[in-house]
């Protein structure tokens, strides 16, 4: 009697702990190997675009906070910057400085999330909660800064909605002190954890040039050992002024570009991210930082591409304008969606279990990926 | 480093007459190209050992809204006009971009697809195709991907969309 064989499909989500929301992957097996991954996403779909045409230019920026809701402050500085140069406007020197340190302190926010469900994705449950509880407090410094902790409306066009709080330079400067031994801690928790390096090096490994002609930005593009960051390769607001690495993946422990490089970068970041809001607190200038919003935004015809760097990549902002006081057209390049439609390549001939491990690598958000 | 006009007139003598003209503003200008020829302009941008726009930052399906707009119960039904894609390419090696434009008809929006030049162009492609219903030709696998999809209302980018009283046979509560 012959044996027959056949490919099985299997669906994982819409609803599944380690999709990071509601994705669903159509996982097309052969045995426990991966034949092919087709993503299936849009469950979070409220067409945030069709929104923006109906909207005028300020009254966007709530709706920006709900795309990656991690980063809610890097949505909003990204779409600031946008209409500004839109407008060309200058800005006085100290919101440019809080923005950045705000846009960093989201950084380390949002990567505490990516390690932690990464680790718990995996297996190991205690990072997960010592990572949010540093998140905590960075969510308090932003709750004492504007009052929400997680979808701000903070940064608007030409300005901020308050100044910083009395003792908010004080407080990030312990939050500091308190953080830089707690990211050895999680070194040593996590990133030389033998079960978690089994189950992460040399997996899904992203070669460069496939990483580039996919589009893949951030974390995962330098995980794939390319030194390409945005703050530093296409500049913008006052980043240049700050002296920071990047870090790349160097397959300390296996391949380069593999899941345990990607993870690795993002702990580096953070470390980075520090520096810069330190750098940032010590130059921070005096000034009013309402001082250049203006009253009506009317931008003049024409579009603009402007983009910034998000902890999950690169995030982009295309508007057109027509002259009037609501944006002709809004297009989001968010990258959790381009990072996403990777997943086919990075899982083909990998077991059913490392589809996990490759996506908890990728760090997606689906709000943001769905928009 | 290459200026828009130093690429603009590399694209002219290479292409001739399916490279249209660069239009001028203040902020990215862009070139506008035969929406039917832009994969080999895209394939020659990426592959010319001077050019090497290996990054597609971007690609966005914009709705002009150029035609006659006509108002019929309410509801502006717009009569002609184009659809247009926008490429923003980047170089990561000699770090200079350039934005292409493509403009199709309403009525047969057509553009070929870049998705086998840059792979990121395929999801980008599949939501304006989405969104404002431009079809790209020779794409690998052109569905659906941010609407159900059995959608059968249209195009929610579109100026002209209204939404559907009904769904599946229910009403639609608003």
């Amino acid at each position: 009697m012959a044996i027959k064989t056949e490919e099985m499909v299997l669906n994982m989500g819409p609803q599944h702990p380690s999709t990071h929301g509601v994705l669903r992957l159509e996982l097309v097996l052969e045995g426990e190997i991966i034949q092919k991954v087709i993503p299936h996403i849009g469950y979070l779909h409220r067409c945030f675009e069709k929104h923006c045409e109906a909207m005028t230019y300020p009254q966007v920026i709530p709706y920006t906070d709900r795309m990656d809701y991690l980063a809610a402050m890097g949505n909003e500085f990204g779409y600031a910057i946008t209409v500004e140069k839109l407008l060309g406007i200058q800005l006085p020197e100290r919101v440019e400085y809080i923005r950045v340190i705000m846009g960093e302190l989201q950084r380390i926010a949002s990567h505490l999330v990516a390690i932690g469900t990464y680790g718990a994705d995996i297996g190991a449950m205690t990072p997960f909660l010592f990572a949010f509880r540093d998140r905590e407090v960075i969510l308090n410094l932003f709750e004492i800064t504007c009052g929400a902790r997680m979808l701000y409306n903070y940064i608007w066009v030409g300005g901020l909605s308050h100044d910083l709080h009395p003792d908010f330079v004080r407080l990030t400067r312990e939050f500091i002190k308190y953080f830089r031994p707690k990211i050895v801690e999680m070194n040593e928790l996590l990133s030389t954890n033998r079960i978690f390096i089994e189950r992460t090096a040399n997996v899904g490994v992203l070669p460069l040039e496939t990483a580039i002609n996919f589009g893949i930005t951030g974390p995962m593009l330098r995980g794939s050992g390319f030194k390409w960051d945005l703050r530093r390769d296409d500049t913008y607001s006052v980043y240049n002024k700050f002296d920071f690495d990047i870090p790349v993946g160097e397959g300390k422990v296996g391949t380069v570009g593999d899941c345990w490089d990607r993870y690795y970068v993002r702990i580096l970041e953070m470390g980075e991210s520090l520096k810069i809001i330190e750098q940032a607190l010590d130059q921070l200038p005096e000034g009013d930082v309402t001082s250049a919003i203006p009253k009506r935004i009317k931008p003049p015809v024409g579009s603009v591409y402007k983009r910034v760097e998000n902890p999950r990549g690169e995030l982009g902002y295309f508007i057109i304008s027509n002259g009037t006081t609501s944006p002709f057209r809004v297009k989001v390049r968010a990258p959790s969606f381009v990072n996403l439609g990777i997943m086919d390549v990075l899982c083909k001939n990998h077991m059913v279990a490392d589809v996990i491990a490759i996506l908890g690598s990728v760090d997606i958000v689906l709000g943001e990926v769905d928009r | 480093m290459k200026s828009e006009e130093e690429l603009f007139n590399i694209l002219k003598t290479k292409f001739n007459e399916n490279v249209i003209k660069l239009v001028k503003q203040p902020i990215d200008p862009f070139i506008i190209c035969d929406p039917l020829m832009i994969n080999e302009i895209s394939l020659y941008l990426l592959s010319n050992e001077e050019l090497l726009f290996d990054n597609l930052m971007n690609l966005s399906g914009v709705d002009d809204a150029n035609g006659k707009s006509t108002p019929i119960e309410g509801i502006a039904t717009i009569e002609g006009g184009t659809l247009s894609v926008y490429y923003h390419l980047e170089s990561t090696k000699f770090r200079h971009k350039v934005v292409l434009k493509v403009c199709t008809p309403r009525e047969k929006p057509e553009v070929a697809s870049v998705a086998l030049v840059w792979r990121s162009a395929d999801w980008h492609e599949r939501e304006a195709y989405d969104l404002l219903g431009i079809k790209f030709l020779n794409h690998p696998d052109l569905r659906r991907i941010l609407m159900p999809y059995d959608w059968e209302a249209g195009y929610p980018l579109r100026k002209d969309y209204a939404n559907p009283e009904f769904y599946h046979g229910m009403k639609v509560p608003y």
